[in-house]
Formats: C-alpha cells, structure tokens, sequence
C-alpha cells in the first residue's frame, strides 16, 4: 500500500461530510416516501379542526388563545415526525452500523435535528395560513418577530426530540416514551413560544425577553445534546 | 442486618417524633392562620430534602458518564476542586460586597463539595447509578410530599387549594422532570439504561434555571391571586426550634431511605450478576448437577 493510499484510509471522514451526506439521505428519503411531512400535517389538520369544534372563538379571543392552538398542535405533530426519525434507522441495525464506523457521532446527531427542523419548518409554513383563515387572525405586532419566535422555537422542540428520540427509541414502548420525557423537559420553552406568540398577535407587550430565553434554551440544550449524545449513541 | 443500620433506624425514629412533637405541641400557634401552619414544620424540610436529593441525583449521573474514563473522570475533580476555591474565595471576601456574592460563593463551595465527597464513596460506574437511582426515587417521594402539603395549607389560608405561581408551578415542573426520569429508567431495556438515565438527568438538571426564569417571568407578567406574604417574613423562635428539629430529622430520615434503597440497588445487581454467570456456565456443568 502506498504512503498516500495508507493516509486516505487513516482518515477520519471529516464532520462535515457525514453531516452533509446523512442529511441528503434523510431528505432524499423523505422526498420519496414523504411520510414524515404527510403524517404531520394530516395530524395537526386535524387538531386545527377539532380545537375550532371545541371553542368557536371571536376574532378577539382568538388573538389570545391563538399561541396555545398553534403550538400544541406543531407540539404534537413534531413528537410524530421525531418517533419516526430513529425507527428508521433500527431497521438492518444502520446505528450499529454507524457506532463501530470512524464517522463522528455529532453528525448523526446534527443532521438528524437539522433534518427535523426543516420538516418541522415546512409543516408549519403551510399550516400557519390556515390557522389564519380558521381563526380569523390578524396580527396587532410586527410579523417579522413571529418569524424569529417560530425558527427559535422550532429548533428548541427539534434539538431535545432528536435527542429524547435516540434515548426513546432504546426503551420498551418507544412511541408513548417520547412525548413522556419531551414534554416536562421543553415546559419552560413552550412558555416562553405561547406568550411570545400571544404577545406579538395582541400587541400587548413587547415579547423580547421570551425571544432571548429561547434563545438561551437553544444554545444551552444544543451544547447538552452535543456534548452527550455519544455517550447515548453508544449505551449497551 | 447490621446492629448500625438498626441503631441508625431508632435514631431516625427518634428524631422524627421529637421533631412531631415540636411542631405540634412545642411551636406556638400561629396568630392569622392557626394550627393549619403547623404543616409548614413538615412542608418546609421535605422540600430542603426533595431539592438536594435532585441534586445529588445530577452529581451521581454526571459521575457516571465521567467515572468511565479517567482522563474525564480526573478533569471533572479537577474543575469541582478549582470552582470550590472560588466559591471559598467569594464567600470569605464577597462578605464585604455583597450578600448575594457570598451566597453565590457558599452554593459554588457546597456544589464541589457534594461532588468530590460523592465521587469519593461512589467511584464506579454502577454505584454512581445506583446512587443516582436512589436519590431520584426517594427525592420524588418527597417532592409528592410537598405538593400535597402545600394545598392542606393553602385550601385554609389563601383559600384555594392550588394557584400557578412561580414556586408552586416550579416544583411541580420539577417533579414532572423526575417522575419521567423514573418512567425512563422504568422502561428502558437492559444494560443502557443508566446511560440514558444518566443524560436525561443532565437535561433535567440544565432546564432547571429556564424553567425558574420563564415561571416567574410568566407569572409576574400577569395579576397574582390572593397571596398573603407566605412565612418568610419573620416567624417565632419556638417556631424555629421546630423548624431546625425537623430539618435535622427529614435530613437523616432521607439518609436512611437512600442507604437503604441504595443496599437495595447493590442487592438486585449482584442476583442479575449471579444470573448471568449462572447461564455463561457450560451446559455441562448443569447437566453432571441434576443427573446427580
């Protein structure tokens, strides 16, 4: 073997790249099967229904209690996509596969929750306008910052799904696991996305400071999740 | 049973009716709200004991995922001793500044100290799950304790039994956050579990602040329910005496509780052990015993 030939096998593939070529194979598979996206939607359709049967509401109170529909039904539609994300994987055992190749863990991870966060994304730009329509909304506050709360917000359920995702997937009743160790853990982030959103469609009071703890809650939890997913990735 | 653990078992008894008797025959009578305060003398020491249980339940996991290799073992010591001299630092010449500085430098001492003390009785990785185990259940235990004795108390007083201000809804965030630790290590399947457990905690344990921050952001936004002042404000020193009597008694109570549940632990671990050498042992070895 040659010198060149015996450092190119030496080589760790880079972060990067296995990023990059987990993420296309996860958005690849989507664009076929579309099953995450198509699952999602169909779910929070029908909350949006159901929520419109239970309480009717005027336009006013619609601006109140708008934050809280919006994020419990993108809530639970993102806890559907996320029990699928690793179940895919299991089958022909591709995380083993993936623990004993030289590819860094941290791109597992990060390709998993940017792949999330994009279908997480895509399902809420189509179901905000209905949302709007439904609930006759208009928003008193700048637009803009309802742009920033969703990115935030998103990535906050999308960094600790993926994660509670890998730990769910490795118990006895993986899909009702999830939502069980999700839910207490993002409380303050659910908070922080309802009363911002609230905030900025009554117009009432500045949602700044919810922007900067969500801010805070990403950063914090996307370090967490970094620094121990290689740990879980290889529990036994 | 050793002739310590049932010394130690009388001595906790001992020390728990003595506390009962202090607060309920000893402290006087609080003017306002008359004997349903007393239930404070129960209240107030089982949360002192549910929060350091959680906490201790984060140092035994943090353990565990340092405790396997040395290099992390030996560098998370190292940065619990070097946070301890500061907090020491902050403590003694923090005095001066500020209150705040010294309570900052008191908590970071007592962090390394919980720590390096911990990391010395508990220098493996299935003692420190098991440590952390034993904490988390027992500390949830408590924590019940303390959401069911705050309504008692509250249903009287402020005349509701629950409101969602920041320290109620707090623990109970909290308690949530343990309960689905215990549900996780209820269902997570084999070897893995204390991984996962382990992980879980160190969220649990980074979400704390967040949620105290975005709780009392969130309720201080909005109009309070009737809230009378609560019972910092200056109580009795026979209400004291009952006070430390039942924070000393709860303390060694949960001592014992997590050494025994900790026994406990040890205990299951060695029959899975016994098991599995059991059934690594050659057939044959099974069969010359029961043809015999």
């Amino acid at each position: 073997m040659s010198a060149t030939a015996a450092r190119a096998v030496a080589r760790e593939p880079g972060l990067l790249a296995v990023t990059r070529a987990s993420l296309a194979k996860d958005l690849r598979m989507e664009w076929r099967s579309k099953d995450a996206i198509n699952s999602m939607l169909f779910f929070s359709l029908l909350v949006v229904v159901i929520f419109s049967f239970a309480f009717e509401p005027t336009a006013e109170e619609s601006r109140r209690i708008a934050g809280g529909l919006i994020w419990v039904a993108f809530l639970f539609a993102t806890v559907v996509a996320l029990n699928q994300t690793w179940a895919r994987e299991l089958r022909n055992q591709v995380l083993d596969a993936y623990r004993t190749s030289p590819a860094p863990p941290a791109a597992l991870f990060i390709s998993k929750a940017v792949g999330n966060f994009l279908f997480v994304c895509v399902l809420e730009a189509v179901m905000t306008p209905l949302f709007i329509i439904f609930y006759n909304l208009r928003s008193i506050g700048p637009v803009y910052e309802l742009v920033i709360v969703a990115l935030l917000a998103t990535w906050a359920l999308v960094v600790n799904g993926t994660f509670f995702g890998a730990l769910s997937i490795r118990t006895r009743n993986r899909e009702i696991m999830l939502p069980l160790i999700l839910f207490p853990i993002s409380i303050p982030a659910l908070i922080a996305m309802v009363d911002a959103t609230t905030q900025i469609f009554t117009g009432e009071s500045s949602p700044r400071f919810w922007m900067q703890l969500l801010a805070v809650y990403d950063l914090v939890f996307t370090l967490v999740s970094l620094s121990l997913f290689e740990s879980v990735l290889n529990a036994e | 049973m050793k002739p310590t653990y049932v010394i130690a078992s009388l001595v906790t008894f001992a020390l728990l009716s003595y506390g009962l008797y202090q607060g309920l025959v000893v402290a006087p009578t609080e003017a306002t709200m008359g004997d349903v305060q007393r239930i404070f003398y129960y209240h107030l020491p089982s949360a002192w004991v549910a929060f350091t249980l959680f906490f201790l339940n984060f140092v035994g996991s943090l353990l565990f995922l340092v405790v396997k290799k040395d290099a992390a073992d030996k560098f998370a010591a190292g940065v619990f001793a070097v946070l301890g001299v500061i907090g020491l630092g902050i403590s003694i010449f923090g005095r001066s500044y500020t209150e705040f500085a010294s309570s900052i430098g008191g908590t970071l001492l007592m962090c390394a100290i919980a720590y390096l003390v911990i990391r010395h009785f508990f220098h493996s990785q299935p003692q420190a799950d098991a440590f952390a185990a034993s904490t988390a259940e027992v500390g949830v235990v408590f924590c019940t304790v303390v959401l069911l004795t705050g309504p008692l108390w509250a249903r009287p007083v402020w005349g509701i039994w629950w409101t969602w201000d920041a320290r109620l809804t707090s623990t109970l965030v909290l308690w949530l956050i343990y309960v689905s630790y215990l549900i996780l290590r209820k269902f997570a399947t084999g070897g893995q579990t204390p991984t996962l457990a382990a992980a879980l905690s160190i969220f649990g344990f980074a979400d704390v602040p967040i949620v105290y921050l975005s709780i009392r952001y969130f309720r201080t936004q909005h109009p309070q329910p009737v809230i009378n002042g609560g019972e910092g404000s200056g109580i009795d020193s026979h209400m004291w005496a009952a006070v430390l009597w039942n924070l000393l008694a709860f303390t060694v109570f949960a001592i014992m509780l997590v050494t025994t549940r900790y026994k406990l632990a040890q205990a299951e671990r060695r029959i899975e052990e016994a098991f599995a050498t059991r059934d690594l042992e050659d057939d044959s070895h099974l069969i010359s015993r029961s043809t015999r």
